[in-house]
């Protein structure tokens, strides 16, 4: 039993790090991408500087990449991972591919928050006189910000499934305990052990994801 | 500040919504810009207040020209504007007294002088006190009040109001209008509202220019477009204003009696005749009897302009004559018909 508590939190720690640095760079990586996304599409649709070129070839990539199957993508990015963390296997290089994965979803996410915001704020905004980036830091991110902790809410919660599946490929965490001991060693209760406390995970997640958003909704 | 308008175009694929517009706002005064839904009253309020670029033509504050003008000046250009909307347009994510210091932040002010100053324009619109208040727990007369602090935190020297008060109930509005109207006095604004409504016309403004299909149709004073309206459209405006509405019952039995008899007729007449018996005079000079159905005098910018609608009954040659002799005397006869 012992055992199986030092296992379980060893992995619970694995896999809280990999979340939380994923959930940190593809958020590097999309909250940019989703904003040029919002402001660079058509006015109509809350657009500041429409670039229809720009925002078609951007969309389509974070398509293509978000339709990508995660295990594919992870091996496609095995080398990425060497060349970043110095090797392919483990917590520390699952982060790159989880991270790379995350992020155009992250982009669509945060898009359509900011998308949300009512255009006539925005043209008020413009009005009197902010600059774009004004109107990006000081408008349509505070004014999105519900909606965006909703959407990092569900990343966070998507990528705790991301991470459980990299366990299949010596990626680290809840989801390689779960495989390595419950499945290929027989140990029904590491793998049941190891499920109950990913849903515990995302549930705690999610609860607390759902009390800031009310929150911030309930001071305007 | 003046505001010049010159061969105003804008067209949206094959929608003309603004065609040759061209208007001289004087500086400190507060002009209306009447029509209805889709007369392209929105286009052209975007145009003059800088945020959409003309097709064609000049716009000019003072003698500046300021269509053209490179982003960088565009943005200062800007910050000397002050606008309102009919949804209020203010910052959920900001309380009252953040949503008035956000063009003092874009500005760059610094924060104790934002703090003074968002002080100082609470007073002004009358919410002292409410700085901290969530913008979901204020009225609409409320919101519109921060949102008129926020257009004036920067001394603009203009305010464009687009439909500001057309959300608003009749009694907010004219608190709204009040409030406009002591602050054009008292800073010296030129304000330009654009509305759909002839209450706010005639309540508020000293000009009028009457919108329809992106054309200004009528132009001028807002006592002689009321005491004289040239056109249809503003005839229709001005039949829809509240106190002249008719009881359709009455109309209808009216009309039984005295449809054989002689046609209807709207007299429209302002300042000093309204105090002057000109109806009396007329009746005892020529063959005719007149039949008051309904009328009302309405103060527009301190002035009188009556309004009667009556039945002119006698010969035609002498309801002819009394018709002339009534325009004569300086009051404008339509005709039943005639009228849209």
């Amino acid at each position: 039993m012992n055992i199986l508590i030092t296992l379980v939190w060893k992995a619970t720690v694995e896999t809280l790090s990999m979340v939380s640095f994923a959930t940190l760079f593809s958020l590097i990586l999309g909250l940019p991408i989703g904003i040029l996304l919002c402001v660079t599409g058509p006015i109509a649709q809350g657009g500041i500087v429409p670039k229809p070129v720009l925002n078609n070839v951007l969309g389509r990539v974070v398509n293509v990449l978000r339709s990508f199957p995660f295990i594919i993508l992870m091996i496609l990015l095995f080398p990425l991972s060497r060349i970043i963390v110095g090797t392919s296997i483990g917590t520390k290089a699952t982060i790159v591919p989880l991270s790379i994965a995350a992020a155009p979803f992250v982009a669509r996410i945060i898009e359509s928050a900011i998308k949300e915001v009512d255009p006539g704020v925005i043209q008020a905004a413009r009005a009197m006189g902010s600059t774009t980036f004004q109107i990006i830091v000081k408008v349509l991110i505070p004014e999105a910000m519900p909606a965006l902790v909703s959407g990092i809410t569900l990343t966070i919660i998507n990528l705790i499934g991301y991470s459980a599946m990299a366990g299949a490929i010596g990626g680290g965490g809840l989801g390689d305990l779960a495989i390595r001991y419950g499945y290929q060693r027989f140990r029904p209760d590491v793998m049941l052990f190891s499920v109950i406390v990913i849903l515990v995970l995302v549930e705690v997640v999610q609860v607390i994801g759902n009390k800031i958003s009310a929150r911030m909704m309930a001071k305007r | 500040m003046r505001i010049s308008l010159r061969h105003l175009h804008r067209a949206y694929g094959s929608l003309h919504a603004v065609h040759d517009i061209s208007l001289d706002i004087p500086s400190n005064t507060i002009y209306g810009i009447i029509g209805k839904s889709g007369a392209g009253k929105s286009t052209l309020v975007r145009l003059i207040s800088l945020l959409e670029a003309p097709d064609s033509g000049e716009i000019f504050y003072d003698d500046t020209r300021v269509d053209n003008l490179a982003k960088d000046e565009l943005i200062t250009q800007r910050r000397k504007i002050g606008m309102i909307f009919q949804n209020f347009n203010l910052f959920s994510s900001r309380n009252a007294a953040e949503n008035i210091a956000y063009p003092l932040e874009i500005a760059g002010v610094p924060k104790d002088k934002i703090q003074e100053r968002v002080k100082e324009l609470l007073e002004l619109v009358g919410l002292t006190g409410r700085g901290k208040a969530p913008i979901s727990t204020l009225s609409g007369g409320q919101m519109q009040r921060v949102a008129i602090a926020r257009a004036l935190a920067n001394n603009p020297d203009i305010i464009f109001c687009d439909e500001a008060t057309s959300a608003l109930d009749p009694q907010t509005t004219r608190s709204i209008l009040d409030l406009l109207k002591d602050l054009q006095k008292r800073m010296n604004l030129s304000v330009v509202m654009i509305t759909h409504q002839m209450e706010v016309v005639r309540d508020a403004c000293e000009y009028v220019a009457v919108l329809e299909n992106g054309s200004v149709v009528e132009e001028g004073k807002v006592i002689d477009v009321f005491a004289k309206p040239g056109s249809s459209i503003t005839k229709e405006f001005l039949a829809n204003l509240a106190p002249l509405v008719e009881d359709e019952q009455l109309k209808k039995s009216d009309m039984v009696r005295w449809s054989q008899e002689g046609g209807r007729y709207t007299l429209r007449f302002r300042g000093e005749l309204t105090g002057e018996p000109v109806l009396s005079r007329i009746q005892k000079r020529y063959d005719v009897e007149i039949n008051i159905r309904a009328g009302g005098i309405q103060h527009v910018s301190g002035e009188e302009v009556g309004t009667l609608i009556c039945d002119i009954i006698g010969e035609t040659e002498e309801v002819e004559k009394a018709v002339a002799a009534l325009q004569l005397s300086g009051i404008l006869v339509e005709e039943e018909g005639m009228q849209v």
